[in-house]
């Protein structure tokens, strides 16, 4: 009796919470939009069968999706934002990680503090934090014209420029920790025999260090990727009004348009992207977890 | 000790000035007289003054640390619930289920679950406020909790449950006097990560607020989207300064711990 109420709280909890309201959102995506409280017109009669209920399925929101440009277009965009910006985190994580697993023993405890310690930190005042830096009149702008590399002030703010510094910013230590945590297990030794047998550092870097941190690489990129395609503070603070991000083409279709019913529909197309990445990230966390074992 | 090479120290040092100085610049303009948050204006703490007397902030302020608390308590104990579950509990019927339902939150996107969960409170006629935001809060961070937890009870010896069992314990006393001390870091740390998620959420409160519940992260947004402030600029001081007292006392606390329990298991192998 006890242990049946231990896993039935959690699990009605999450059932009622979690797994319930995607079919919401599901049965939603499928209806038509109306003007009226709650805005759309319910498609399930649930007293009608099953068989009638397959009939009046009605996939009119998601063709709507593809027939306006808007949506594609933005679950390009913010394909392309996430890949790109998953390589910049990756460029500026990796020799952090490397330095820190390279650093002496009696530091890397507060130097993965320091890593840490930004995440801990609200998430809207870092990305705040580059309002005022970025801004035409900004911190950067003034230390570039002082230091005589530009005499105009270049706009950053409100430019996709500002959303990528933004998200390597707010990620990188999602990047940091899986690398340093493979790269910390890396015996040294292994580098050592590779440049005593004629390779040179850079050679050895690439040939050992590299296919031997995979994994932990692996794991911060789809800890970057998969949030980022989501993402919508950096875009709706940094971006411009031609930044688009799926994340901020939902919150406008819900909030603005009050269109729950697309909003819906775009909802599941991009659990539907998210799918594989979440999937291949699980795969690549059960290789890790069985090349421990 | 070996020296690290330049190209190490570089890429550290850059690395680091990335991630302080915009915090550093932040907080430095929180002292600043001039409206104008770009122009330096000479040392002043006016910009404090004023934010004690914003009653909205303050306001929100408080309906968001009374979430926090109340979402990361609960939040806890259904995570640590679910992990034990997870991880002692043995097969059950949906198990599979569970763990999808477990592991789903943590990458989910937040608009998604924002929106989901708000069509859910409209559907069953709930009114927005504190209670949904409490209700969303938990859903999201008693999966972080669980992952916590479940972590430090699968390296953890089972048979110390089980020679508690063996000596008569009920299986909650067993739980509470042994099983339950030695997780109990994980359990803080989970009730700590849970308590920052949802002081910091903005998009999945945005959802599940009404007109007579507002956090402070959608207040602080409906404010910057305005632009910067310096008014904003010391809030945001304050709590990186509450956070970063916080980490780093927590850190020395768990130090400590470390090295007691070091010295106690060095103790133990001795007599």
């Amino acid at each position: 009796m006890r242990r049946f109420s231990l896993i039935a709280v959690p699990y009605i909890w999450l059932l009622v919470l979690f797994l319930v309201p995607f079919v919401i959102v599901l049965k939603i995506s499928l209806s038509d939009y109306a003007i009226s409280i709650p805005p759309y017109i319910p498609q399930f009669d649930p007293d009608s069968g099953i068989g009638a209920l397959l009939a009046k399925l009605d996939f009119e929101n998601f063709v709507w999706l593809t027939e306006d440009d808007l949506y594609w277009k933005a679950y390009l965009s913010s394909l392309k934002i996430a890949v790109i910006s998953t390589f910049l985190t990756l460029l500026v994580g990796y020799p952090m990680a490397y330095a820190m697993a390279r650093a002496p023993q009696e530091w890397r405890a507060s130097l993965m503090m320091l890593v840490i310690l930004p995440f801990w930190t609200s998430f809207l005042i870092r990305v705040y934090a580059w309002m005022g830096i970025l801004s035409k009149e900004g911190f950067l702008n003034q230390f570039l014209i002082w230091t005589g590399v530009i005499s105009e002030p270049l706009t950053i703010l409100n430019t996709n420029t500002a959303v990528y510094i933004g998200i390597v910013y707010t990620y990188l230590p999602f990047m940091i920790l899986p690398i340093y945590a493979a790269l910390e297990r890396l015996d040294e030794s292994l580098i050592e025999a590779a440049e005593d047998l004629g390779c040179s550092r850079l050679t050895a870097f690439w040939l050992v260090t590299i296919p031997l941190s995979k994994t932990g690489i692996i794991a911060g990129c789809f800890l970057v990727f998969i949030p980022v395609l989501g993402e919508f503070v950096i875009p709706s603070l940094l971006g411009g009004s031609d930044t688009l991000m799926i994340g901020k083409v939902l919150w406008e279709e819900f909030f603005s348009n009050q269109d729950w019913p697309v909003a819906s529909a775009v909802a599941v197309v991009l659990l539907l992207l998210l799918i594989i990445p979440i999937v291949l990230f699980q795969r690549n966390q059960q290789k890790q977890e069985e090349a421990e074992q | 000790m070996k020296r690290m090479s330049w190209f190490n120290t570089v890429s550290l040092t850059l690395g680091f000035a990335f991630l302080y100085v915009p915090m550093l610049i932040l907080v430095i303009y929180s002292f600043n007289e001039s409206k104008l948050v770009t122009v330096w204006a000479g040392f002043s703490t006016k910009w404090y003054g004023e934010l004690i007397q914003n009653e909205a902030f303050l306001n929100a302020a408080w309906v968001t640390i009374k979430v926090a608390v109340m979402s990361s308590t609960i939040a806890t104990v259904l995570g640590t619930m679910a992990a034990y579950v997870l991880v002692r509990g043995g097969r059950f019927m949906g198990r599979t289920l569970f763990s999808g339902m477990i592991y789903a939150p943590l990458v989910m996107p937040e608009v998604i679950t924002g929106l989901s969960l708000l069509l859910l409170f409209i559907g069953i006629g709930l009114d927005r406020g504190v209670l949904t935001i409490v209700l969303a809060h938990t859903t999201f961070s008693m999966c972080y909790v669980s992952v916590v937890v479940s972590s430090r009870l699968v390296t953890f010896d089972k048979s110390l449950e089980e020679a508690a069992l063996d000596l008569g314990c009920s299986a909650s006393e067993a739980f509470r006097l042994v099983t339950l001390p030695i997780i109990a870091p994980a359990v803080i740390s989970g009730w700590l990560l849970a308590f920052t998620l949802s002081l910091d959420d903005l998009v999945i409160a945005s959802f599940t607020s009404g007109p007579a519940a507002t956090t402070l992260p959608i207040k602080i947004y409906s404010a910057v989207r305005l632009g910067v402030s310096p008014e904003i600029n010391a809030l945001s001081t304050l709590m990186i300064a509450v956070v970063t007292i916080g980490v780093i006392s927590a850190s020395l606390v768990n130090k400590r711990q470390v090295v007691r329990q070091q010295r106690e298991e060095k103790a133990a192998e001795r007599s």
